[in-house]
C-alpha cells in the first residue's frame, strides 16, 4: 500500500522539521524584533512589546471593560457623546479630567452607572486610547521618522520633520541636504564607513597580489622561508599591534586621519591576503603559464593577463571578507578614527552606552549598519561564505 | 604543493622584489615592528622613562621588571577576565559546534537546507555592535509592568519575575556567551556541513541496511568520520573566543564581573593609560592563543596537502 508508507515517512520526518524550523525561529526572532521595531513609533516601542504589533493598541482592553457597555466597542453608540470626536475628546484629554468627568453625574444618572471607576492608572490608558481613536494623537503603526531621526542625527523630543516642519529645529540642523553630513549622525556615519572600508579593501589586495605572484610564480632566494615566515605573521593577533602604532601615529600625527586607518587595515591583511592568494594562484595550471612564457611573455603580461583574471574568484572572496571585517570592525576604528571621523559602529557603541534607552534611534541605527552587509549576504552568499570560511584563521 | 623551479620564467633577480616590496615593508611597519615593541613596551613603566620595576611599591610582592606581568597575571580583575575566558571557551565552543552540527545533520535532509541555513549564517555578516543592539533589545529590562524585551516578557508571562539578565552576576556572562552562540553557530554548521557531505554515502547506507539506527549512524560513522574537521572548528573557535571583544564591550563594558582579557586590553591602554600593563596582557594573550594557531595552521596545511 502506498499511502500508508508515505504518511508513516512523513511521521518519521516530522522531529526533523520541527526541530529544525524551530531552530529557526529562534534565530531569525532576535532580528526580526529589531527591525519591527525600527519602524514603531517611539511611544509605542515603550509601551508595548514588538510582538504585540497584530494585537490591539493599548487601553483597548480597559475601554472595553469600562466603557463599551454603553459607548459601543467603535466608542460611536451614543451619538451625542461620540468618542471618536476629537472635539468631544479634547475636553478629556489628561486622566484627571476624565476621571472628573466619570465621578459627575449625567441627565441625573451616575455616569458609570454599576460599573466601578476605574483607578487613575487605568483612566489614564483609558484617556491615551480615547485620543488615539479620535485622531487627536493618531499613531500609524509604522514609521519611517526613526530612520530619519537616525539618518540625520536628531536628538529632540519630537521627530526631525515635525521639528523642521515646525523650524524649531536645533541649532545643528539645517533641515536640508546638508543634514547628511550631521557628525552624530548615521547618515555621516554611512559614508565614513565606505570611505574606511573601500581603499582598506583595494589597498591590501593589491599588494598581496603582487606578492602572491611572485611567491607562485617566480624564483628567488628565501622563497620557501619567506613564505613560513608570512604564515607566521598571521599569529600576531590585532590587540597586539594596535599600542605601538597609536603611538607612532601619535608621534607622526596620524591618528585620527583616514591614511592611518587605511595603512593599519592594509598592513594588518596582508599576511592572510598574499597567503590565500597565492594558494589560489600556485595551484592554477602550470602549463598555461610555461606555454605563456615560452611565447615571450614577461612577468607582467602573465601577471595582468592570466594570473589576475584567473584568480578573480579568491579576489572576490577575499575581497567581501576584507570589506566586511572592516565595515564591522569596532576595536581599529575607536582606536585610530575615534569620534572625529565616527564609523557606523563607533556611532552605535556610542548611542549605545549614551543614550540607555532610545531605542527608537538605537534599532533603527544598528539597521544601517547592517543593511549593506546583508544585501551582500543575499547577493553573492556563495563568495561571502566561501571568504568567511577562509577567513576564520585571521588574527 | 610547491611548484618549485621547473617551468618558472628566468627574471633579473630585482624583479621579484618589486613584486614583494610593497607588502613587506607595510607588513614590517605594521606587524613585525609592533610584535617586537609590545614585548619591549609591556617591560617599560607607565611613560616609558624608565623599566617597569620603577612601579614597584616598598613592602609588597614586586616582579622587578616583569611587574606589569605581576598586574597581568595575578590581580583581582585580570583573574576575573581569565576565569570568564574559561567559562567563554567551554560554552561557546561547544555551544557553537554542538548547535553548529546538529543543523548540519537535520538541515542534511530537507528539502528547504540552503534557506535554513541561510538563516543560521545570517548573524556572521552583522557586526558585534548590531547583534549587541539586537540582544540588548532582547534582554531588555524595565523596572515597571510592561516588558518590552522578549525575554523578560516571556519569564513574566509564565507568573516569574523580570529578571535584569545583563547585571546580574553569573547570568549575565551566560546572557553574553548566548549572543556569540548566536553569532558564530553558522559558522560552525558551515564547515561541518561541507564536511558531512564528504561522508560517502555507501557507508551510511550500508550501516542503515545493517539495521543502525540515526542515532548509532551519527555517533558511529559521522562523527568519527568528521572529526579532523571538528577539531579544526574547535581551534578555530578557541583563538575567537580568546580574543572575544566586542560583544563585552558594547552590551555590558566589561563591568558587572564581565570583564574578559581582551576587553581589559583596551581598558588599560585607553581608559586608564597604562600602555605597559596592556601590552603585557596582550603578550600573555598571544601567547595563550599561539599554539592554537600554530595547531590550525599546520592542520590547515594538511587539508590543503591532501586536497
Amino acid at each position: 500500500m502506498k499511502t500508508p508508507s508515505r504518511f508513516l515517512n512523513w511521521l518519521r520526518g516530522l522531529p526533523t522539521h520541527l526541530i529544525l524550523i524551530g531552530l529557526c525561529l529562534i534565530w531569525i526572532l532576535p532580528s526580526l524584533g529589531l527591525f519591527i521595531t525600527s519602524f514603531r513609533p517611539v511611544q509605542d516601542i515603550n509601551e508595548t512589546g514588538w510582538w504585540t504589533i497584530l494585537a490591539k493598541p493599548k487601553g483597548y482592553e480597559e475601554f472595553q471593560a469600562y466603557c463599551a457597555s454603553c459607548h459601543g466597542s467603535d466608542g460611536k453608540a451614543i451619538s451625542n457623546a461620540d468618542l471618536t470626536n476629537p472635539e468631544l475628546v479634547q475636553n478629556y484629554r489628561r486622566s484627571f479630567a476624565l476621571l472628573t468627568s466619570l465621578n459627575r453625574e449625567i441627565d441625573g444618572q451616575i455616569h458609570m452607572g454599576d460599573t466601578p471607576i476605574p483607578d487613575d492608572k487605568t483612566t489614564a490608558t483609558i484617556a491615551s486610547y480615547m485620543r488615539r481613536i479620535s485622531g487627536i494623537e493618531a499613531r500609524p503603526k509604522f514609521t519611517l521618522s526613526n530612520y530619519i531621526d537616525a539618518i540625520t542625527g536628531y536628538r529632540g523630543n519630537s521627530t526631525y520633520v515635525t521639528d523642521c516642519a515646525a523650524g524649531n529645529q536645533s541649532v545643528d540642523l539645517y533641515c536640508n541636504i546638508r543634514d547628511l553630513t550631521n557628525p552624530r549622525g548615521m547618515g555621516r556615519a554611512f559614508i565614513n564607513s565606505l570611505l574606511v572600508a573601500i581603499p582598506s579593501t583595494i589597498l591590501p589586495i593589491l599588494f598581496a597580489a603582487f606578492a602572491a605572484y611572485a611567491f607562485s610564480w617566480m624564483d628567488f632566494k628565501g622563497r620557501q622561508w619567506m613564505f613560513a615566515l608570512l604564515v607566521g605573521l598571521q599569529v600576531v593577533p590585532l590587540q597586539m599591534t594596535l599600542i605601538p602604532i597609536s603611538r607612532l601615529y601619535a608621534q607622526l600625527g596620524m591618528n585620527g586621519t583616514f591614511w592611518g586607518i587605511w595603512l593599519f587595515h592594509t598592513g594588518f591583511g596582508l599576511p592572510y591576503a598574499i597567503y590565500l592568494i597565492r594558494n589560489f594562484m600556485g595551484s592554477l595550471p602550470h602549463e598555461i603559464f610555461e606555454s605563456a612564457y615560452l611565447d615571450g611573455a614577461s612577468h607582467w603580461t602573465a601577471f595582468t593577463k592570466l594570473a589576475i583574471p584567473l584568480s578573480v574568484p579568491a579576489l572576490a572572496s577575499l575581497g567581501i571578507f576584507q570589506f566586511l571585517w572592516i565595515w564591522n570592525d569596532l576595536l581599529v576604528a575607536l582606536v585610530f578614527l575615534g569620534g572625529k571621523y565616527p564609523v557606523l559602529t563607533y556611532q552605535i557603541g556610542n548611542m549605545v552606552t549614551s543614550l540607555g534607552s532610545g531605542w527608537h534611534l538605537l534599532t533603527a541605527a544598528a539597521f544601517i549598519s547592517m543593511a549593506l552587509p546583508m544585501i551582500i549576504f543575499f547577493a553573492l552568499q556563495r563568495y561571502f561564505v566561501r571568504g568567511m570560511l577562509a577567513g576564520s584563521v585571521k588574527g | 604543493m610547491s611548484k618549485n623551479g621547473s617551468g618558472i620564467l628566468r627574471q633579473r633577480p630585482a624583479t621579484p622584489w618589486l613584486y614583494l616590496l610593497p607588502s613587506l615593508i607595510v607588513m614590517t611597519i605594521f606587524i613585525v615592528y609592533p610584535g617586537l615593541n609590545t614585548f619591549y613596551l609591556s617591560l617599560r613603566n607607565i611613560d616609558n622613562t624608565s623599566w617597569a620595576s620603577t612601579a614597584c611599591k616598598a613592602g609588597e610582592a614586586c616582579w622587578g621588571v616583569f611587574e606589569n606581568y605581576h598586574y597581568a597575571l595575578t590581580s583581582t580583575i585580570m583573574q576575573t577576565a581569565f576565569l570568564n575566558n574559561i567559562k567563554w571557551i567551554l560554552l561557546m565552543v561547544s555551544g557553537t559546534v554542538a548547535m553548529g552540527l546538529l543543523i548540519a545533520v537535520l538541515a542534511d535532509r530537507v528539502r528547504y537546507e540552503a534557506f535554513a541555513k541561510a538563516i543560521i549564517f545570517l548573524p556572521m555578516a552583522i557586526s558585534f555592535v548590531g547583534a549587541g543592539v539586537i540582544w540588548k533589545f532582547m534582554y531588555n529590562y524595565d523596572t515597571g509592568q510592561v516588558q518590552i524585551g522578549l525575554l523578560n516578557a516571556i519569564v513574566t508571562s509564565f507568573g516569574g519575575k523580570a529578571v535584569s539578565w545583563l547585571t546580574e552576576p553569573q547570568i549575565n556572562t551566560i546572557a553574553l556567551i548566548i549572543v556569540g552562540v548566536w553569532m558564530w553557530t553558522g559558522f560552525c554548521m558551515t564547515i561541518l556541513a561541507a564536511a558531512l557531505k564528504g561522508v560517502p554515502t555507501e557507508i551510511l547506507e550500508a550501516a542503515r541496511v545493517d539495521g543502525a539506527n540515526e542515532w548509532m549512524v551519527f555517533w558511529r560513522i559521522m562523527v568519527p568520520q568528521i572529526l579532523p574537521t571538528i577539531t579544526v572548528v574547535i581551534t578555530t573557535m578557541v583563538i575567537n573566543v580568546l580574543k572575544i571583544f566586542d560583544i563585552v564591550y558594547v552590551m555590558t563594558g566589561g563591568n558587572y564581573g564581565t570583564e574578559v582579557i581582551a576587553n581589559r586590553l583596551y581598558t588599560e591602554m585607553y581608559k586608564n593609560f597604562q600602555p605597559g600593563r596592556a601590552s603585557a596582557i596582550a603578550v600573555v594573550l598571544i601567547l595563550v592563543i599561539i599554539p592554537a594557531m600554530i595547531m590550525n595552521i599546520r592542520r590547515f596545511n594538511e587539508q590543503e596537502a591532501t586536497r
